[in-house]
């Protein structure tokens, strides 16, 4: 029994759960499937890699300044009373490179790449767009799941990369307003207490979290029960489902990553 | 009365339905439908709403797996078929929706050549661009080629449903409720075209309606569903007559533009 069949036959919420959850688990074996084998959808991955990267350029550089100005705004008193606010670039660069660029990166994401991609599959879904695809000899899944989930995947983490260096630059802003710095003095202070690991394991949070942004937005979409109703539903689950997800692989990310760290 | 047929070839069939049952939970939609579908022939399934006669069309083209029965497509039983085997069948028939399905992101152009750039591949640019532009002058809508179908009327959308399906050259067409939401005069166009299209394209039909002027013009063959099986089946007026209750009414609470 498959699909929409079991859900007839066995409607207790724990048997939904489980099935939700080994559908989910069919959902991303069904990717790793189809991402290698051809044909491939070239033109159509560009155009989810723009959708997803540049479109998001404005959101994610607006945030990742004002981040980097009141991170530095409010750590400064803290450091201040110990006169250390020499350890600033430090302290804001192992922050933002570490944790807030790739977190904060992934929310913006799963709001408005995930709500975006669960309405949008959604709305193909029940006005049977993708029922059309599928009648019509063509590969939904390959058009439509596949080449969403390798745009997050590959955009998140460029879009993280770059809210590090805005949010770093906020952060110069903010530090150059109350004491003379230089531009390459700051950076270099912030860039001495980077190691490779921090930034290796920024790349893959990154990915991680474009991944699952990608999953999840794509899985609700594609399986969104009929109606208006069932695309709204289908939107917020997306983003809601990202968001939670997003901080669990945080918590798992962080502490592989510290255990890997040097004493 | 259908104004002309094709040369019906009744000796193989081309869809072959026997016993064919599916339910949703507890609700019995199918309770063994049989249905033959013949080269060159139009067969129109009739029914109240709900009856389950879009389910059966969703079952023909392998969108939906039947409880019970058996499904035969070109001598193939499509729930048996692998992905692949199930994708080369579907290039052979043509499935036109009710809410037609265009790609709203897409223009007219690119809704037409989505499945054709993706089945014939080493089609060149002007290939393609020949083969849509002959396809919407058929249906009659050259002039809406860079249109996104936001921009058009539901007719128009029908007609750009029907180009779609057509560019694949598909043998059988399935058309679930070709003319709702029309108004009188537009489907008679619609009616029209599918005439024509099976003129000109040789095809197969299966039509789902409760439009009796629809029915009326379009099939050689009607179909009634009643209480999940083919209660009658036979020509237009065959079937309509005061002997079949079910019918009876069915036509009663129908106007027909007898055109």
């Amino acid at each position: 029994m498959e699909g929409d069949d079991f859900k007839y036959v066995n409607d207790k919420p724990i048997y939904l759960f489980f099935y939700n959850i080994y559908s989910v688990y069919k959902f991303i074996i069904r990717f790793f499937k189809e991402v290698f084998l051809p044909p491939y959808e070239f033109k159509e991955i560009i155009k989810q890699c723009y959708d997803v990267g540049y479109r998001s350029l404005a959101l994610v550089s607006l945030t990742g300044f004002i981040t980097g100005i009141v991170f530095t705004k409010q750590s400064r008193p803290s450091l201040a009373e110990f006169g250390a606010t020499s350890w600033l670039p430090g302290l804001i660069s192992i922050a933002i490179i570490r944790a807030l660029a790739p977190l904060i990166t992934a929310l913006i994401a799963a709001g408005k790449v995930g709500s975006n991609m669960g309405a949008e599959l959604g709305s193909m879904k029940v006005t049977e767009q993708i029922d059309a695809m599928e009648v019509s000899a063509t590969n939904p899944f390959k058009f439509l799941v596949v080449t969403r989930v390798i745009a997050t995947t590959t955009m998140i983490p460029i879009l993280a990369l770059y809210m590090g260096f805005v949010g770093l630059l906020g952060a110069y802003l903010n530090v150059l307003s109350n004491e003379n710095t230089s531009f390459i003095a700051f950076f270099e202070h912030g860039f001495g207490n980077i190691s490779f690991l921090d930034i290796f394991s920024s790349l893959i949070k990154a990915i991680v979290y474009g991944f699952t942004i990608g999953i999840a937005g794509c899985y609700q979409g594609y399986h969104a029960e009929k109606g208006t109703h069932g695309v709204g539903k289908a939107a917020n689950a997306a983003v809601v489902i990202s968001m939670f997800m997003v901080f669990v692989e945080e918590v798992i990310i962080v502490q592989i990553v510290n255990s890997m760290r040097p004493l | 009365m259908r104004k002309e047929s094709l040369n019906i070839e009744r000796t193989n069939p081309i869809i072959s339905v026997r016993g064919l049952e599916k339910s949703f939970g507890s609700l019995k939609v199918l309770t063994g439908i049989d249905l033959d579908l013949f080269k060159g022939e139009n067969v129109v399934v009739l029914g109240r709403s709900g009856s389950g006669k879009s389910v059966l069309i969703k079952l023909i083209v392998g969108l939906l797996n039947p409880d019970k029965g058996t499904i035969k497509v070109f001598n193939e039983e499509v729930d048996e078929l692998g992905v692949k085997e199930l994708q080369e069948l579907r290039l052979k028939i043509g499935f036109l929706f009710q809410g037609n399905a265009l790609y709203d992101s897409m223009t007219v152009r690119e809704n037409l050549e989505f499945p054709l750039v993706r089945n014939k591949r080493n089609l060149t640019r002007k290939q393609i661009n020949e083969a849509v532009e002959e396809v919407l002058d058929n249906v009659g809508l050259l002039q809406t080629i860079n249109q996104m179908p936001a921009q058009l009327s539901g007719g128009q959308r029908k007609r750009i449903g029907l180009a779609r399906t057509l560019i694949l050259m598909p043998e059988v067409i399935l058309y679930d409720e070709p003319t709702a939401g029309l108004d009188p005069v537009t489907c008679v166009e619609i009616n029209n075209l599918i005439d024509e299209v099976q003129k000109k394209y040789k095809t197969s039909s299966v039509i789902i309606t409760h439009d009796l002027t629809c029915a009326k013009s379009t099939g050689d063959r009607v179909a009634l569903i009643v209480d999940g099986k083919f209660g009658y089946q036979g020509k237009f007026e065959e079937v309509f007559t005061d002997k079949n209750v079910e019918a009876k009414n069915f036509f009663d609470y129908n106007f027909i533009i007898d055109k």
